[in-house]
């Protein structure tokens, strides 16, 4: 009997062309795949065992954002799990208007980088726990990092990137987030450029690194295969949750199998 | 996972959830709606002693939530006085309580709680990580209507500190977080309780409490 560590499904938000929300799926950000609605996704994992959501705005457009709340609200409306809502807040706002919709938590990544003060001013106005900070994270090997790790025999550090990867920003991932978590930060949202959509298993070097640094409960993300990627991040690297996209949208594994692996390796999970 | 029970067409009872300034009410909302609850967000006083029931939400810190609920006071003690059902909700709960620990910590004087089951709110310090934030298992202790057909679930929880009261007969269900704490309790005469866990968020198990309480309601 204890906490139970966290399945999360990641929905991915975006508008079809008649301007109605959809959830698309690719790998690498390329090949997308139509996969549902997210509403009736939501559902459907809910039914499934789903400990929480995470919802992603990826349109970066106003109307994007007027409809992710919509889906917000009709997801809250029916589903009552928690619900952690990102892409494009950058003000207390946005958090504010998220939070409204139903949204428990909001993840912030770019909005936070550029101004940190965010975190201070979201964490003091709607409380730590609402505020997960989003990291989208690249290994490098060069000289400018500030932490190292060892990741097959060469010197590793992990840069803050932004715009999916596109775009360094010469941030030292695990200074952001202890500097996140001083702020207010409530929960910590790992991800990984280098595992994106590879399905060969989640960042442990990077989870596990950022896990020793941070007290506040660390989401790990980017790179799940299956089950046994699932077992590992939380045997191995610590986390406290695993999200996963693609491995539930195309039924590979559904979360009740997911669970049922994870329960009977002794890994505490809510069946 | 059983199917989301579809709402009831005939309102069971009515609830005033407590509007003091603090958090999404959305979802409590339609949690207690879903239930079979008639419900009404207000911080109007003559509405908590119409209703069947009032809940006291609540996130953020013990003192702001504290502050922010002070000129109602007098009034959530009288609807406690009444014998109408008082269903405190996370921080809703610990303010049933005396004070807390968070209090103290700002460098300022303990701030009173409603004193509704007397005992004081402590802050997690044995090495956890802080908050207990996710699903942890409800054993039950002792009998309540709130946790009727309940033993052994799991609810959503995200919270620092954690209700002590002074009689250990409140505690109506605890918690393992490597400590175990009270995570259900309740006032001698029944009527006063709450959950430090969000039912509105706590899925099956958060609606059947919910119903639960819609029932206590509906039979005041």
């Amino acid at each position: 009997m204890a906490l139970t560590k966290r399945i999360i499904p990641c929905i991915d938000v975006d508008l079809d062309e008649d301007g109605n929300p959809a959830v698309y799926t690719g790998v690498n950000f390329e090949d997308l795949k139509y996969t549902g609605d997210p509403v009736e996704m939501a559902k459907a994992y809910n039914e499934s065992g789903a400990d929480e959501f995470v919802f992603l705005d990826i349109t970066a457009s106003a109307e994007g954002r007027e409809t992710m709340l919509d889906v917000v609200r009709d997801v809250a409306d029916e589903v009552f799990i928690p619900l952690t809502v990102g892409g494009g807040i950058r003000s207390t706002d946005d958090i504010k208007e998220t939070l409204r919709a139903g949204a428990d938590k909001v993840s912030i990544t770019t909005g936070a980088l550029e101004r940190p003060e965010l975190v201070n001013e979201g964490a003091s106005a709607f409380g730590s726990q609402c505020i997960v900070i989003s990291v989208d994270a690249r290994r490098r090997f060069d000289e400018e990092g500030e932490h190292y790790v060892e990741i097959d025999g060469e010197s590793c550090w992990f840069e803050c990137t932004k715009k999916g990867g596109r775009e360094g920003t010469g941030i030292d991932v695990l200074e952001w987030a202890a500097e996140a978590e001083s702020r207010g930060a409530g929960e910590l949202f790992v991800n990984s450029i280098d595992k994106d959509g590879t399905k060969d298993g989640y960042d442990l070097p990077l989870t596990e690194a950022v896990c020793d640094v941070v007290d506040t409960p660390v989401i790990a993300s980017s790179g799940c295969g299956g089950p046994e990627d699932m077992y590992d991040v939380f045997t191995e690297a610590g986390a406290d949750a695993g999200l996963a996209a693609s491995i539930f949208h195309f039924d590979e594994y559904s979360i009740a199998e997911t669970k049922e692996y994870l329960d009977e390796r002794g890994v505490p999970v809510r069946l | 996972m059983s199917t989301v029970p579809s709402e009831p067409t005939q309102s069971l009872a009515s609830v005033v959830v407590v509007d003091y300034g603090l958090g999404n009410l959305r979802s409590v909302t339609r949690g207690l709606e879903r239930a079979g609850a008639d419900v009404e967000i207000t911080d109007d006083p003559a509405a908590f002693e119409a209703a069947d029931g009032v809940v006291l939400p609540g996130v953020g810190a013990f003192r702001e939530g504290v502050e922010n609920a002070d000129p109602l006071r007098e009034d959530l003690l009288a609807v406690a006085e009444s014998d109408t059902p008082l269903f405190g909700i996370c921080l809703g709960m610990q303010m049933l309580l005396t004070t807390s620990e968070e209090g103290e910590n700002d460098g300022e004087s303990a701030v009173r709680g409603l004193d509704l089951i007397p005992g004081t709110n402590v802050r997690f310090d044995d090495g956890q990580k802080v908050p207990h934030m996710g699903w942890n298992q409800l054993e039950v202790e002792r009998e309540h209507p709130l946790v009727e057909g309940i033993d052994g679930e799991h609810a959503y929880f995200v919270h620092s500190y954690y209700a002590v009261p002074d009689d250990g007969d409140a505690v109506v269900a605890t918690t393992d977080y490597e400590r175990e704490f009270p995570s259900i309790v309740a006032n001698e005469e029944g009527n006063v309780f709450g959950t430090q866990f969000h039912p509105e968020k706590s899925g099956e198990t958060g609606l059947r409490i919910l119903r639960n309480f819609v029932e206590i309601c509906a039979d005041e």
